[in-house]
């Protein structure tokens, strides 16, 4: 343990502790609090930052940082085991900073009762950054329950229209999504004898003895439904949008950003390397539920008139991607993958706030009671515009989305043309929304609504305090968008021994049991070199 | 039967050994005299010498216990009980349980202005039975030590008299506690009947005796007279438990009774059950796991069904409780059938207990605190809004509470969940398994519905003028005892979810 693993130890600590401190003396004078909170938001953000700049994994497990720390557990050989690797560092980085940005924006929201407001944002952020630190899948799994209780608080407690069945319903369902990946993970580590149930040791135990072939596809058939509830895969969405359009801004930025992220990350970090039969045996099926997470509910989010709605239906298309490139099973899909995940997080984060930004200005979500507001707010125009095409992956504001979108496109051509094809559509289909929404709400003449809403108030332009988390989200994207190889170097180095252990695991069973469905998962395997 | 037999008979009787709960009878009977000649003053000393007493038991248990002075892992007063490590634990959580009820009772009683000697000296003598019963290893004592905690409870649940359906309450569990206590004899004159039948192997002239009947169910475990002999009286303990068949008396009686003696059904009475579920299943009833073993599981498959879709349309608290408690049960009887092939999973069920507990306790605790003078009726989930914004330390300690017995991490009750999970998956029951996660998932409507009441911003009525507006509700002062004793039981739960060191012997193989 080193003081670098003593800092990714404190990104988790230190909001923790404020958010303690927050709940614990009810009554602090605001700028206490204020002060406080913006430490625990900047910490996290500041050593996420230190973190992925100096990672430089050394030893064969690909990891960097590893600390671990018993907590009772032992016996079950569960240990509060933190360190990143090629594919959880940017995404720590990226809890880091919407966490940041959301965090900024809260304070500045004038909600009532700001206070536990900010203590239960702070739990989240703690929970955010355990999700992506932990080694431990016992913890990797907590730390996202952590994360999900002060959203629903906070759904309930500040949120908007239709807050108390949209709460219910998201939690309802989400817990049976944790319930079922729970399950899988338990599974997973009761199938291979590994000596602790961390994915260090997991990896290893699948090394000389992998799991059966049946045994796979039943554990990756949970964990695809355990995880695919929590990232709202067609046709298990419908919390999504819902609960987004229902959730205080901060909520649906930090968690439509970053913690619905936690499905996505699972399979690619724990399901594909442990269980790759598995992953094979149900790719297909994959593949077809996250076309209609990108056609269907594509087509949906063109129906929509709620700006809240349209983003939450645009983040659930956007995870088809995502899903479609997990399908492939290759390098090159993960990959994309994760770079998809980062450019998204940053962007629906950005979405979300940007609505609620014009919402303040116009009181109402509902598009059609807008139009021409570029004569009153050019910047926040400017900025929203910006978003929105970054949203659409258009290169620009949005190369880093074009980049990972670009990226599952192509190993998609060598898992299957057809699909490309279609998927591809998708693109246009968020063009439509996309260009459709900045015109209907920016361009244009005045809707009347919004014209008698004029007569009564004034509209100014984007506050300096809004500006800030927006830019911090916008220019964090555009950077990584040009200069890419931050992040894909280590990626491509983890995800490359992943997989290599996977071929081998592949070709080692084939030979031995001999099944026809195994040459097949070979003759057809999509891997990049 | 010579001079040396009733040596080794007398030599046994380790009376040190039982401390604590001849302790525990020493004090009720005290305090009955407190009352008698004490006066006024005495009378109101009762419930504080009370809790002090059962206090300074708790501390001797804690010091002197962990080594039950010596006879730890043996038998004694001639085989009728037996000091396992499991009864040790089991004797702490009862005094611990039984010292919260106490408080919870000092509460109702100071509410509703009713004499309190009664009430805490039998509440004493229950815990004496329960203690006893945990370490029970004969069938005379198991049945002596269950009918002195029935009987308690008897009187308890129907206290305070005034009120009708604290009589029907006091009724009904008369009525069902009759009628099990009579199946469960029934099953034990069975097996003594069988078991000490003379051309029968392995026949015994202690046929009540735990091991002896372990020996005579091993040479005879497909018996039909022995084995509805030992359905019997597992039927009999599933009526303590409250588990599907014989939940039945749950709701009205939970509702009917004394919040405190609502705590002490829930959890005392239930870990009664399962203490002596658990010493059956290791114990005497062993080889007969073909027979248990699918009975069990379905037993438990609806308990777990049942509970949670009768608590899901429940709008009264207590009833709440009543119907999601005969849930736990059946995750609780899902450890004990896979105790069956996996011994350990006996810690996962006590690690469990424990859990149940706290937040068990943390919740009867706040609803101790709303009932109101002179009544015991604030038991609408309705009554809990704005809870969050009246008395927020109340509500906080409701939603550790509601949120352990979810099974929401980080708090206890899911590191629970998951040994009872991991013990299942050790022992292969997969369809238990999936049946206790659908459970789960169900039980998130009511206690998220519960605590969505308490927290949640709701929309009223806007007084329109000419109108009075409703005088605000008063809601109660929580003293610092309360704060202290809810609080700690919030924290405990918190950190018992995060950190398990204290408990770690039950964690693992």
């Amino acid at each position: 343990m080193n003081n670098y693993s003593i800092l990714l130890l404190s990104t988790i600590l230190v909001p923790l502790i404020v958010a303690v401190v927050l709940l614990g003396f009810s009554k602090l004078p605001k700028g206490i609090t204020q002060f406080l909170a913006t430490l625990g938001f900047c910490f996290p953000a500041l050593g996420a930052l230190i973190l992925w700049i100096n990672f430089h994994p050394v030893d064969a497990t690909g990891y960097d940082y590893l600390m671990s720390l018993p907590t009772g557990l032992e016996g079950l050989g569960i240990t509060l085991h933190l360190g990143l690797n090629g594919i959880s560092a940017p995404l720590y980085f990226l809890a880091g900073i919407v966490g940041l940005a959301a965090g900024i924006y809260a304070m500045q929201s004038g909600a009532e009762r700001l206070q536990q407001y900010l203590m239960l944002i702070l739990f989240m952020q703690a929970g955010l950054m355990g999700v992506f630190a932990s080694v431990d899948v016992f913890f990797f799994y907590f730390f996202h329950e952590l994360a999900l209780i002060p959203t629903f608080i906070c759904i309930g407690v500040w949120g908007g229209r239709d807050r108390q069945s949209a709460a219910m319903e998201m939690t309802i369902y989400l817990t049976l999504g944790a319930m079922l990946s729970l399950l899988g993970l338990l599974a997973i580590y009761f199938q291979t004898d590994a000596e602790a149930f961390n994915m260090i040791a997991l990896k290893k135990a699948v090394a000389t003895s992998p799991i059966g072939g049946e045994s796979q596809n039943i554990i990756f058939g949970l964990l695809l439904f355990g995880f695919g509830i929590l990232v709202s895969l067609f046709p298990f969405h419908s919390w999504a949008p819902r609960g987004y359009a229902a959730a205080p801004t901060s909520i649906a930025m930090l968690h439509a950003g970053v913690l619905k992220k936690f499905g996505l990350y699972g399979f690619i970090q724990v399901a594909l390397p442990l269980v790759p039969l598995g992953a094979y045996h149900w790719s297909s099926f994959l593949a077809w539920m996250a076309l209609g997470s990108v056609l269907i509910i594509g087509l949906i989010t063109i129906a929509q008139r709620d700006l809240k709605m349209m983003v939450g239906f645009s983040s659930v298309m956007h995870m088809g991607y995502c899903f479609l490139g997990i399908a492939c099973l290759s390098v090159l899909g993960a990959a994309g993958v994760i770079i998809t995940m980062v450019a998204h997080g940053l962007t629906v984060a950005l979405l979300f706030l940007l609505g609620h930004v014009v919402y303040r200005r116009t009181d109402t979500y509902d598009m059609d009671d807008m139009g021409g507001l570029v004569k009153q707010t050019p910047a926040l125009a400017a900025i929203f515009s910006a978003a929105v095409l970054a949203s659409i992956g258009l290169p620009g504001p949005g190369l880093l989305n074009f980049f990972g979108e670009f990226t599952v496109f192509t190993a998609l051509w060598d898992f299957s043309r057809t699909f490309t094809a279609i998927a591809v559509l998708g693109m246009i289909i968020s063009a439509i929304y996309g260009l459709r929404a900045i015109g209907r709400i920016f361009f244009g003449s005045s809707s009347k609504a919004l014209e008698a809403h004029l007569k009564e108030n004034s509209i100014k332009d984007i506050s300096t305090a809004e500006k800030i988390p927006a830019l911090i989200l916008l220019v964090t994207l555009v950077v990584i968008g040009l200069w890419p190889r931050l992040m894909t170097d280590d990626l491509h180095r983890t995800l490359d021994a992943n997989f290599k252990t996977i071929d081998a695991k592949l070709a080692q069973l084939s030979v031995e049991v001999d099944e026809p469905v195994l040459e097949v998962a070979l003759s057809s395997e999509p891997v990049i070199e | 039967m010579n001079w040396e037999f009733h040596q080794n008979v007398a030599d046994s009787n380790q009376w040190s050994a039982i401390l604590p709960e001849i302790g525990l009878v020493v004090l009720a009977l005290s305090l009955l005299l407190l009352d008698m000649f004490g006066g006024s003053k005495g009378r109101e000393l009762v419930g504080k010498v009370s809790v002090f007493g059962q206090l300074v038991l708790l501390l001797l248990g804690f010091t002197v216990l962990r080594n039950n002075l010596g006879v730890i892992n043996q038998e004694t007063f001639a085989g009728m009980l037996f000091h396992s490590e499991f009864g040790q634990v089991m004797r702490i959580f009862f005094l611990v349980s039984s010292v919260l009820v106490s408080y919870l009772g000092s509460i109702f009683l100071r509410k509703n202005q009713l004499p309190g000697t009664e009430f805490y000296a039998i509440l004493l003598l229950v815990t004496a039975g329960l203690m006893l019963l945990a370490q029970s290893n004969h069938f005379v004592m198991l049945f002596v030590a269950l009918e002195t905690v029935t009987v308690g409870f008897y009187v308890l649940v129907s206290y305070n008299r005034d009120r009708s359906n604290g009589l029907e309450a006091g009724l009904k569990y008369l009525i069902m506690g009759g009628f099990s206590t009579a199946i469960l004899l029934m099953g034990i004159v069975l097996l003594f009947g069988i078991a000490s039948s003379p051309d029968l192997k392995g026949m015994s002239l202690h046929a009540m005796k735990f091991s002896d009947l372990h020996v005579f169910l091993q040479l005879n475990s497909d018996n039909l007279v022995a084995r509805t002999g030992v359905l019997l009286v597992i039927a009999g303990v599933a009526f303590k438990i409250g588990s599907v068949p014989f939940q039945i008396w749950i709701p009205d009686v939970y509702q009917g009774a004394p919040t405190p003696v609502t705590a002490a059904l829930a959890v005392s009475s239930k870990a009664g059950g399962f203490a002596v579920l658990i010493a059956l299943v290791s114990g005497p009833f062993k080889p007969m796991a073909d027979l248990l073993v699918p009975v069990l599981s379905l037993m438990a498959i609806v308990t777990i069904l049942f509970g949670n879709i009768a608590a899901l349309t429940q709008r009264n608290v207590k009833r709440l409780m009543g119907l999601s408690g005969v849930s736990h049960a059946g995750y609780l009887l899902m450890g004990v059938v896979a105790m069956f092939s996996v011994p350990s999973a006996q810690n996962a069920v006590v690690f469990y207990l424990i859990t149940y507990l706290l937040a068990s306790f943390a919740v009867f605790g706040v609803m101790a605190h709303l009932s109101e003078k002179g009544k015991d009726d604030v038991q609408e989930l309705s009554d809990y809004q704005d809870m969050l914004k009246e008395s927020p330390f109340l509500s906080g300690v409701l939603v550790m509470g509601l949120g352990s017995l979810a099974g929401i991490p980080p708090l206890a009750g899911f590191i629970g969940k998951l040994l009872l999970f991991y013990a299942a998956f050790k022992a292969e029951l997969y369809g238990l398994l999936g049946v206790a996660i659908v459970g789960v998932v169900i039980s998130i409507y009511y206690y998220f519905g519960w605590i969505k009441e308490a927290t949640f911003r709701f929309w009223k009525l806007p007084v329109l003028d000419g109108e009075e507006a409703e005088p605000p509700r008063e809601w109660p002062e929580v003293t610092t005892l309360g704060k202290f004793t809810l609080g700690a039981l919030a924290l405990l739960t918190l950190l018992l979810g995060l950190y398990q060191g204290p408990l770690s012997s039950l964690i693992g193989d």
